[in-house]
């Protein structure tokens, strides 16, 4: 019984870092159209400025913050300087439309081997703000720490956030229609170009949270080159296509599905089959229902 | 402004992709409180036309003038604040969204809170401002009733009826519709002409059609194109007369 929850806990806590980084790639694939592969390298180097900032200050309280701050900011001026101009150079010829998507895996490229010139190739270590030692109930300790507990508050707090801003706000209406119809939103005096830069901007802010909550979650070690945060680009993307790609519910959906699913197998047959059902996963909701749990068939949501 | 002064005026507009001449020295004129028409075959250059006027096109060539003052060709997001509203030939309803919030999208510019402010939920005000302008935008087409209903449910005319709405909201002092009449049986066409006339008493209205008898009945003037040139203009008696577009539409050349 103990191991079960423990299974759900460890899933959960997997899936809800995870759904940052979904919400971040279905947030930029909203607003424009693009697969976000350095949403890694984003997320990494929000992770150093958190590990400055954490330096700077002593307070990890602070640092998280101004870190999503710093990454939105990031993550916008990415949109504003690069992708808003290779999307207008990309609209004929055999590249059309990927040209902004392959930039990104060499922007990814570019940041990881940038913060190894800046910081060099080394692990650095931020400290965990909280206990990582899981909670007893009676005898047991079950696999939630007060660390989990706050990576998890963050996700639903983003979440709750997100979901009101999209849904009750003008901002949101304006957002929905701009993914849905950019043709149409700008007919009706909607600035489609700042609704982009915004999208990506809460991207940004989304996988700062995700990138610095994994790493103090984890073993507080990251590296330029780190395994950890290929791995968090690679499960945010599964999470996001198997959750529709369109939507945030979905993205959250996907990720809990996934963490909940590599926790079965990692506990009940082994850790090393991980990766490759993950991949199988993902495989198989694109062959069985390729619109995600809750994109729907009709192609783009509003 | 003298009455004499046209609303909207475009002259000599050439538009070409690649090599293909789309538009060539066509020129168009609304005044106010009129409904001009602008038909001809499919491939004429209409929604070209159209499309050059809503910034969705990069003429090569052309000037524009509006209330009088001649202007560079808008920009896309522009036109809600200078007075043009437009609807689109495939009706573009958001199909998730109410009725209601359909329309709300048309009304952005009267949204008051800056983007960042309204990030942080700061926008009650305009919400209820917005959702008021887009209940009466409903009613002016008769479509109060169904402004709770998802847009996804609604027949095809009510679309239509809707996507009106969501460019009345914006206060336009030139509404655009393209193929207003398009798909809509006869009945339901000589409710939308009704409703077009109406319209006109407080504004200038433009209609891009395919089909000429639609279109004769409503409108005061009428353009002509026939492969991106204006081959005839006029009253809908003298147009209807005119030896070029009896060829035009015959397709046997003039």
């Amino acid at each position: 019984m103990i191991q079960f929850i423990n299974m759900l806990l460890i899933g959960i806590g997997a899936g809800s870092i995870y759904a940052l980084m979904a919400i971040a790639m279905v947030l930029v694939w909203r607003s424009t159209r693009v697969i976000n592969f350095a949403q890694a390298g984003m997320a990494l180097l929000s992770t150093y400025i958190g590990f400055e900032l954490v330096q700077k200050t002593g307070n990890f309280w602070i640092a998280l913050p101004l870190a999503m701050i710093l990454g939105a900011l990031f993550s916008a001026l990415v949109e504003i300087l690069l992708i808003r101009t290779l999307i207008k150079h990309s609209t004929s010829g055999p590249v059309a439309g990927i040209v902004p998507i392959i930039a990104t895996l060499g922007l990814l490229g570019f940041i990881r081997a940038s913060i190894g010139f800046i910081w060099g190739n080394q692990d650095i270590q931020i400290q965990p703000p909280l206990s990582k030692v899981g909670f007893k109930v009676g005898e047991e300790t079950i696999a939630l720490s007060p660390m989990n507990l706050l990576v998890l508050l963050t996700v639903v707090g983003m979440v709750v956030v997100l979901g009101f801003i999209f849904q009750k706000t003008n901002l949101g209406l304006s957002l929905r229609a701009s993914a849905y119809s950019p043709e149409i939103a700008q007919l009706a005096g909607i600035r489609v170009g700042a609704i982009r830069t915004i999208g990506w901007a809460i991207a940004g802010a989304a996988g700062a949270a995700a990138g610095l909550l994994q790493t103090v979650n984890g073993t507080g070690a990251v590296s330029p080159d780190s395994l950890e945060f290929s791995l968090l680009l690679t499960f945010g993307f599964i999470a996001a296509v198997i959750g529709g790609l369109e939507s945030l519910p979905g993205a959250v959906l996907g990720a809990v599905v996934l963490g909940l699913v590599l926790a079965v197998v990692q506990i009940y047959i082994s850790g090393t089959l991980v990766f490759m059902v993950a991949f199988a996963l993902l495989l198989l909701v694109l062959l069985v229902r390729p619109q995600g749990f809750i994109g729907s068939k009709a192609g783009r949501r509003a | 402004m003298s009455t004499n002064t046209p609303l909207l005026h475009a002259e000599r507009v050439s538009v070409s992709f690649g090599g293909l001449r789309a538009l060539h020295d066509v020129y168009l004129q609304l005044n106010e409180n009129e409904v001009v028409g602008v038909i001809g075959p499919n491939g004429a250059g209409k929604t070209t036309l159209f499309n050059a006027i809503c910034g969705l096109v990069t003429p090569d060539s052309g000037t524009f003038s509006f209330e009088g003052k001649q202007r560079s060709w808008p920009r896309t997001d522009e036109l809600a604040d200078l007075g043009i509203a437009r609807t689109l030939q495939g009706v573009g309803l958001f199909p998730d969204l109410t009725v209601l919030e359909n329309v709300m999208i048309g009304a952005q510019k009267f949204a008051k809170t800056g983007l960042i402010s309204a990030s942080f939920g700061r926008n009650t005000k305009d919400e209820a401002d917005l959702a008021d302008r887009s209940m009466a935008a409903l009613e002016r087409v008769y479509a109060g009733a169904l402004a709770h209903r998802r847009a996804n449910t609604l027949s095809y005319p009510d679309t239509k009826r809707v996507a009106i709405a969501r460019a009345l909201v914006s206060e336009p002092k030139v509404l655009m519709l393209d193929e207003p009449a398009g798909g809509l049986g006869p009945q339901d066409i000589e409710w939308m002409n009704g409703l077009i006339r109406n319209l006109a008493v407080h504004m200038s209205v433009l209609i891009v059609e395919h089909h000429m008898d639609v279109v004769m009945s409503v409108c005061d003037r009428l353009y002509v194109l026939n492969f991106g040139e204006v081959i005839s203009s006029g009253s809908a008696g003298v147009v209807r007369r005119d030896p070029a577009v009896i060829a035009a539409y015959l397709g046997t050349g003039a």
